[in-house]
C-alpha cells in the first residue's frame, strides 16, 4: 500500500515532483561539477607540481643566498685585441643559496622523511666573443663589453659577441640509487637511458629531448658543460625546464659548489606527514625554506590559478546557494502540498492511520523525489564535467621564481634566449633568475569521482529527508477533527 | 456501548468562547440507530466526533465500551477507531489518487493485515454494496452514490462495531439518497451495527430507532422507537 500510495501521489503531482526534482537535480549538478572541476583543477595542479618537484617529491629545501655570498667562479682572460675569447661556464643558479650537503643526511634522518636527495641547479652559458683592436688611453686592461668600469681607451676595427645557447642544468644525486627525487624522475625516457649511481663521477648526461630537438642532439652526441664535453647518454621527455641532467658530483665540479648543494628534495613518508616534516626541517635548517605542494600551488598564477579560484570560491558558492535554494524550494513545496492534503490525512486518522505513518507516506514521497533529483542531478553532473573537460581551454600554470622561494624543478637562469650577460657583469645571471619565471600548460580534465557521486546521494537524500521532515511535522500537527472540518 | 455523561466542549473564537456541546448526557445501546438533528453549527458534528474519538471534550466522559475516550492516549483512541469505529462522511472523503478497492483496503493497513488479506476483504466489502465491478476504477471514474457506497465499503471492511455517518446523504439525490438508506438499514440489521447519522433530512431521521436533537449545544431525544426493554 505504501509503495501504491506513493506511487499514485507522485503521479497525481507530477508536475509539482517535476519541479521539485528538479530544482535538487540542477543543486547536485552542480555540487558534483564543481566538484569534479575542483579535483580536475587539483589534479592539474599536481600535474604541474609534479613536473616541477618530480615524482614522490613532498617538499624542496633551498635557501636564500645571503648578501655577498654569492660568488662566481672566476677566471682571468688574456685577451689579445682582435683575437676571439670562447667562455663555457657553468654557474649555480644566484636565486638560490647553497647548503651544506651533509645538511642531506641531516634531514634524511628527520622523522618522518622518507628520502631525501640534493641537487645543484646552475646554468651553463656559453659565450663568445671577438676582442676588438685596441689603443690603450689613459687606462689599464681591457674589459669584456658589458662589464662595466669605464675606461678611456678606444677601440678599433669591428668587435663581435656571439651569446650562444645558455642551458639549465640539474646535478643529480645517484647515490640514492633506484629512482632518484627530482625532475629527472618525472621524465619518460625517448631513448637510451638515465643516469645510474655508478655515472656518479663520469662526464654522463641526460638531455630533455625539446633541448636535444633544438641543439640537434642524439645519444652518442656530446654537450659542452663548463668547458667539458658530457657524451649523451639518453634523451628523456619531461616538463620541468632542465636541458640537461648530469651527476651531481660534477655539476659541483664544474659549478665550484664542492660539497655544497643548493636544493634538496624530501620524499615523506606519507603525505599526511608533509606538514609536519616542513615543520621538522624548518627546525633543522635555520634559514632553509621549505616550499611543499601547498605552498607552491599558492604561488601557482595564469589561468590554472584562475581556474582554481573560479572551482573553489564562486563555483563552491553557487553550488551551495543553489543547492540551499532547492532544498527551501522542496521543503515549501512539500509543506503546500500537505496543506492541500489535509482532509486526505484527517480521514486516514479517522480510518486509525498513526501520525508516524502518515509522516512516513509523506516522507516517502520527498525522498523518492529527492532520489529521481538526485540521478538527474548525478546524470547533470557529469554531463556538466564532460562538457568542462571538452570545452576548457589548455591552462598555463605559472610559478614565479623569487630570491628565497625556489621552483625546485630546476631553475632557468635567463629570462630569455639571446640575452647575454657576461660572466662576472652587474646582475649576471644570478639576478635575471631571480625574476625568471616557469610555465606549464595544462589541460583541465574534470572527473567526477565516486566520493562525488556519493555526497551527491547523500545530498538527495538530505533533500528529500528535510521536505519530508517539514511536511511531515505539518501532517503530524493535524487534528482530525480539525482536518475533516476543514473545507476545500 | 457509549456512555456519555456532562460532555462539554468549548471553542475560543475571536475574544470569546462558544459552547459547542453543553453538557450532553446520552446512552446509546450495542445495535442502536440514532439519528442526530438539529441547525447548523448547534454541535451535531462535534458530538459524533466525540463518539469517534476524533476530539476531546472539554470536559466529561464519553465512554466506549467502558473506556473512557477522553482519558485515553492518543495512540489507544487511534487504536480503537482503527479496530471498531467506521466514518462516512458527507464528501465521501475518498483518496483520490487510489482506486475503490484500495480506497476500501486503506481501512485495514492500521490492523497489520497483509496485502491478500486485505485484497480479499475489499473486494468482499465492495461486493456487499453492489460496487464489485467497479473495483478498479478511481472515485473519479464513480457516480456520488457509488462514492458513498465505497466509503461504507470502506467503513465497515474492518467489521466495526459502530458507523458514523455526518450527513451521508447530504450531496446525494432523492433516488440515490434512498438507496443508500436502504443499504444502510440492512447492513445495519444485518451486521447488528450502531450507526449513528447525523442529518438534517428527516427522511433519513425518520428510519432511525430514535432520533436527537440538537440545540445550542443540547441534545433532546425526540423519537424513540427502540422495542421495549423485557
Amino acid at each position: 500500500m505504501f509503495v501504491t500510495y506513493l506511487r499514485r501521489e507522485l503521479r497525481r503531482r507530477m508536475r509539482q515532483a517535476t519541479f521539485i526534482a528538479l530544482g535538487l537535480a540542477v543543486g547536485i549538478g552542480l555540487v558534483i561539477t564543481v566538484t569534479a572541476a575542483s579535483s580536475g583543477v587539483k589534479d592539474a595542479q599536481a600535474t604541474v607540481l609534479r613536473n616541477l618537484y618530480g615524482v614522490g617529491t613532498a617538499a624542496t629545501v633551498t635557501r636564500a643566498p645571503t648578501a655577498g655570498s654569492f660568488t662566481r667562479p672566476g677566471r682571468n682572460f688574456n685577451f689579445k685585441p682582435g683575437s676571439t675569447v670562447k667562455i663555457d661556464q657553468l654557474t649555480a643558479t644566484g636565486s638560490l643559496g647553497s647548503l651544506e650537503d651533509t645538511t642531506v643526511t641531516t634531514i634524511a634522518k628527520l622523522k618522518g622523511v622518507a628520502a631525501a636527495s640534493g641537487a645543484v641547479t646552475a646554468a651553463n652559458v656559453h659565450t663568445t666573443f671577438k676582442i676588438p683592436n685596441f689603443n690603450s688611453g689613459s687606462g689599464g686592461g681591457g674589459s669584456p663589453p658589458g662589464g662595466g668600469s669605464g675606461n678611456s681607451g678606444s677601440f678599433r676595427g669591428p668587435g663581435s659577441f656571439s651569446a650562444g645557447n645558455q642551458v639549465t642544468v640539474n646535478g643529480v644525486d645517484l647515490s640514492t640509487g633506484g629512482q632518484p627525487l627530482g625532475p629527472l624522475s618525472n621524465g619518460t625516457l625517448t631513448s637510451g637511458r638515465t643516469l645510474k649511481a655508478s655515472d656518479a663521477n663520469s662526464n654522463e648526461a641526460v638531455v630533455d629531448s625539446s633541448y636535444a630537438k633544438s641543439a640537434n642532439l642524439k645519444v652518442g652526441s656530446d654537450v659542452t658543460i663548463g668547458n667539458t664535453k658530457f657524451p649523451v647518454v639518453g634523451i628523456v621527455k619531461d616538463s620541468s625546464d632542465t636541458d640537461i641532467y648530469i651527476p651531481l658530483a660534477r655539476a659541483q665540479a664544474l659549478a665550484s659548489m664542492k660539497g655544497k648543494v643548493n636544493t634538496i628534495y624530501v620524499a615523506a613518508d606519507s603525505s599526511a606527514d608533509i606538514a609536519a616534516v616542513q615543520k621538522e626541517i624548518r627546525n633543522a635548517v635555520p634559514g632553509s625554506t621549505v616550499t611543499t605542494s601547498a605552498s607552491l600551488a599558492s604561488e601557482v598564477t595564469g589561468s590554472l590559478s584562475s581556474a582554481s579560484s573560479l572551482a573553489n570560491n564562486l563555483g563552491k558558492w553557487l553550488a551551495v546557494a543553489v543547492l540551499i535554494a532547492a532544498f527551501l524550494l522542496a521543503s515549501l513545496l512539500t509543506m503546500a502540498a500537505v496543506a492541500r492534503r489535509v482532509r486526505e490525512f484527517g480521514t486516514l486518522k479517522a480510518l486509525g492511520w498513526r501520525s508516524r505513518r502518515i509522516i512516513g507516506q509523506v516522507m516517502g514521497e520527498s525522498v523518492a523525489i529527492g532520489i529521481i533529483g538526485g540521478i538527474a542531478g548525478i546524470a547533470l553532473g557529469f554531463a556538466g564535467a564532460a562538457i568542462i573537460s571538452s570545452v576548457a581551454p589548455a591552462l598555463t600554470a605559472s610559478v614565479g621564481q623569487t630570491t628565497g622561494s625556489a621552483t625546485p624543478g630546476g631553475a632557468r637562469s635567463f629570462g630569455g634566449a639571446g640575452g647575454f650577460t657576461p660572466p662576472g657583469g652587474g646582475g649576471g645571471p644570478a639576478r635575471a633568475a631571480a625574476n625568471a619565471s616557469q610555465t606549464v600548460a595544462v589541460h583541465l580534465t574534470a572527473s567526477v569521482t565516486v566520493a562525488a557521486v556519493v555526497l551527491a546521494v547523500v545530498l538527495a537524500l538530505a533533500g528529500g529527508l528535510i521536505a519530508g521532515a517539514f511536511g511531515g511535522w505539518r501532517a503530524a500537527r493535524l487534528r482530525p477533527a480539525a482536518a475533516l472540518a476543514r473545507v476545500e | 456501548m457509549y456512555k456519555l455523561t456532562d460532555v462539554r466542549k468549548d471553542y475560543q473564537k475571536g475574544r470569546g468562547t462558544v459552547h459547542a456541546l453543553a453538557g450532553v448526557d446520552l446512552v446509546i445501546e450495542d445495535g442502536e440507530w440514532l439519528a442526530i438533528q438539529g441547525p447548523t453549527g448547534h454541535g451535531k458534528t462535534t458530538l459524533l466526533q466525540m463518539l469517534g474519538g476524533l476530539d476531546r471534550p472539554t470536559s466529561g466522559t464519553v465512554e466506549f465500551d467502558g473506556r473512557d475516550l477522553a482519558a485515553m492516549r492518543e495512540s489507544e483512541v487511534t487504536q480503537v477507531r482503527a479496530a471498531s469505529i467506521g466514518f462516512i462522511f458527507q464528501t465521501f472523503n475518498l483518496i483520490p489518487t487510489l482506486s475503490a478497492q484500495e480506497n476500501v483496503e486503506v481501512a485495514l493497513v492500521p490492523l497489520g493485515t497483509g496485502p491478500a488479506g486485505r485484497k480479499a476483504r475489499a473486494s468482499a466489502a465492495l461486493e456487499s454494496v453492489g460496487l464489485g465491478e467497479r473495483a478498479r476504477h478511481l472515485p473519479s471514474e464513480l457516480s456520488g452514490g457509488q462514492q458513498q457506497r465505497v466509503a461504507i465499503a470502506r467503513a465497515l471492511v474492518k467489521e466495526a462495531k459502530v458507523l458514523l455517518a455526518d450527513e451521508p446523504t447530504g450531496n446525494l439525490d432523492e433516488g440515490t439518497r434512498d438507496d443508500l438508506i436502504g443499504l444502510l438499514e440492512k447492513l445495519w440489521r444485518d451486521r447488528d451495527l450502531t450507526l449513528i447519522v447525523v442529518t438534517h433530512d428527516s427522511t433519513v431521521a425518520r428510519r432511525a430507532q430514535r432520533v436527537g436533537s440538537m440545540r445550542k449545544g443540547r441534545l433532546s431525544i425526540k423519537q424513540d422507537t427502540r422495542p421495549a426493554a423485557p
